[in-house]
């Protein structure tokens, strides 16, 4: 099966389709993707903080892991497919390990008798053997929350990641890319990047690559948008089941409509997509990434057809002289316990056998930074908002402890077997054994400016 | 006349460390004043207070028909520190949609 490498005319306009919106998500998602209905990409995000030190982890054990595993099995299943339909696919699934990555998808298009597949890959986000360097050339990498330097958590840092956006997507794509694997990639640039490279958007065209941040914005979370976990007539979305996951159909002057494909189950809807754009943003006129800083008051939504909602009017400025990284460090230890009381009394009985568990924790002279105690089925969700409630019929205590002390936390860990035995009656759900300490990763965001940093986009042939 | 938020709104949350955003969306056009009116940052730090420690912020988005609010320290540490059962403030958006607001106008919908 040889593949069409040569670019034709400018489209006049592209379907980019949202195939994972975090490790873990829809398997079956990609593949309705590719065969329900055209589209030119598929983007995948894979990546958030905590991923990337436990693929740090991973590949400190063996240098050919570290990122995304799922996707090779995913691109087995999927790749004839995307070569006969020429769908190219766009992925951050690289993890801290882009090369590794790219090997393994040229292996499984060897396997799959496909020739001729062109893999780019995008390096030089992982700056974790930098640090020092970097701190020697006065590049202090300082918390930009706290303003702390790095010297406190140095010895204990995991991973160290620079945000890229979507130009090195954009190069691998002029380089004849089918595949872009990518690490540390912002979710809106694998969004954006095939725009700027069909349409040849400029590096300055503020307004368009404004438009296509805010179409990644909306993508990067799949099914979010096309009604899943949609908070207003949540009853109204039909056949969640087989919830088809949203597509950008952009076209050159920077308009885009947000649909899915015919025959899948979710909705999208003024009010979908509303949610979408409002999900973990901060000031709205100032939605930084690499590539612009976008301007989500200027969003202008019309409904214009049965899941069409066409998005236009963004507006953007220009980008920033900085790269963000996201370092992550050791901080100690957690471990949580959970019991289930019955009625009657239930709360009683579990805020009674609470009060038995710190005072054991007291005699035995156990410190934490901090002990917390929730109770399931009662305050969890919006604890002191939530009303009083007569007689449950049964509720989980949940206790949690955190420490650098990782004796405390075990032993912690071997207090809430024996309140079964000891505590209050009509217990139950202690079939998995005793809690496990398992470690904190926390975060440090820092900026680094972008001239010190290098970018380098590999193709790689099979 | 006394109206729970969720009569009128519909919402989202998440995280960003220890600060959970709340996105809170009018149903119709004519609902937004009502919000951009009742449902300042303050009203919104004392309906949270327990949960954020560290101030509201808000930011308003009439084109959406949408305000946006950052509650921060109000994650437990946030990420993996947190020991909240809702370590990402998934369900804040709805503890929003709890709040009553006392209006003058006339009868909404």
């Amino acid at each position: 099966m040889p593949i069409e490498t040569v670019s034709k005319n400018m489209k006049d306009r592209i379907r980019i389709a949202s195939g994972q919106g975090f490790w873990g998500d829809l398997l079956t998602a990609p593949i309705d993707q590719v065969t329900k209905g055209p589209i030119d990409y598929m983007m995948m995000d894979y990546l958030a903080e905590v991923t990337m030190s436990i693929m740090q982890k991973q590949k400190r054990k063996d240098p050919k892991l570290g990122y995304a595993k799922d996707l090779i099995q995913l691109l087995e299943q999927i790749l004839p497919i995307c070569v006969d339909r020429n769908i190219k696919i766009i992925t951050n699934g690289g993890g801290v390990n882009p090369m590794a990555c790219s090997e393994a998808i040229l292996e499984a298009s060897k396997s799959l008798g496909i020739r001729g597949l062109k893999v780019g890959v995008v390096l030089g986000d992982d700056i974790l053997d930098r640090v020092d360097e970097l701190a020697g050339r006065g590049i202090e990498l300082k918390n930009m929350e706290t303003g702390e330097r790095l010297d406190s958590i140095r010895s204990r840092l995991q991973s160290a990641n620079v945000y890229f956006g979507a130009f090195p997507i954009v190069e691998a794509l002029r380089g004849g890319a089918h595949i872009v694997v990518t690490g540390r990639t912002t979710d809106t640039g694998l969004t954006l990047a095939p725009m700027i490279y069909e349409f040849n958007w400029s590096a300055t065209d503020w307004d368009k690559l404004a438009a296509g941040t805010v179409a990644g914005h909306i993508l990067e979370c799949g099914g979010q948008a096309s009604g899943g976990n949609f908070s207003g007539d949540w009853r109204s979305i039909p056949d969640l089941a087989h919830i088809g996951f949203p597509i950008a159909e952009a076209y050159p002057n920077g308009e885009i409509v947000i649909t899915k494909h015919e025959n899948t189950g979710g909705a999208v809807t003024l009010q979908t997509v509303k949610e979408q754009l409002l999900y973990e943003i901060g000031n709205p006129k100032e939605y930084i990434t690499p590539d612009c800083v976008a301007d989500f008051t200027t969003i202008r939504l019309e409904q214009t057809g049965k899941d069409r909602v066409r998005m236009y009017g963004v507006k953007g400025k220009p980008a920033t002289e900085y790269y963000k990284v996201s370092m992550s460090y050791l901080d100690g230890y957690t471990s949580f316990g959970t019991l289930t009381y019955s009625w009657p009394d239930a709360l009683e009985k579990a805020q009674k056998a609470d009060e038995i568990l710190r005072t054991r924790i007291r005699d035995l002279g156990l410190e934490f930074d901090e002990m917390r105690t929730e109770f399931l089925g009662y305050n969890s969700c919006h604890g002191p908002l939530s009303p009083k409630v007569e007689n449950l019929n049964e509720v989980v205590l949940r206790v949690g402890v955190r420490s650098h002390d990782y004796a405390a936390v075990e032993r912690f860990g071997k207090e809430l077997a024996p309140l079964i035995l000891t505590g209050p009656p009509s217990v139950t759900g202690f079939a998995g054994g005793r809690p496990k300490p398992s470690e904190v990763i926390s975060y440090w965001p820092a900026l680094i400016p972008k001239s010190a940093v290098t970018t380098q986009v590999l193709i790689q042939e099979v | 006349m006394k109206i729970q938020l969720r009569e009128i709104c519909h919402a989202r949350s998440g995280d960003k460390g220890d600060t959970a955003n709340i996105g809170l969306i009018a149903f119709k056009e004519e609902y937004y004043p009502l919000i951009e009116k009742h449902v300042t940052a303050e009203r919104v730090q004392g309906h949270f207070a327990g949960i954020a420690f560290g101030g509201v912020e808000r930011y308003e988005l009439p084109n959406l028909w949408a305000l946006n609010f950052l509650l921060h320290r109000a994650l437990g540490g946030g990420g993996t520190k947190s020991l909240k059962n809702d370590a990402q403030g998934k369900t804040l958006a709805a503890a929003l949609l709890r709040m009553e607001i006392e209006i003058n106008e006339e009868k909404v919908r």
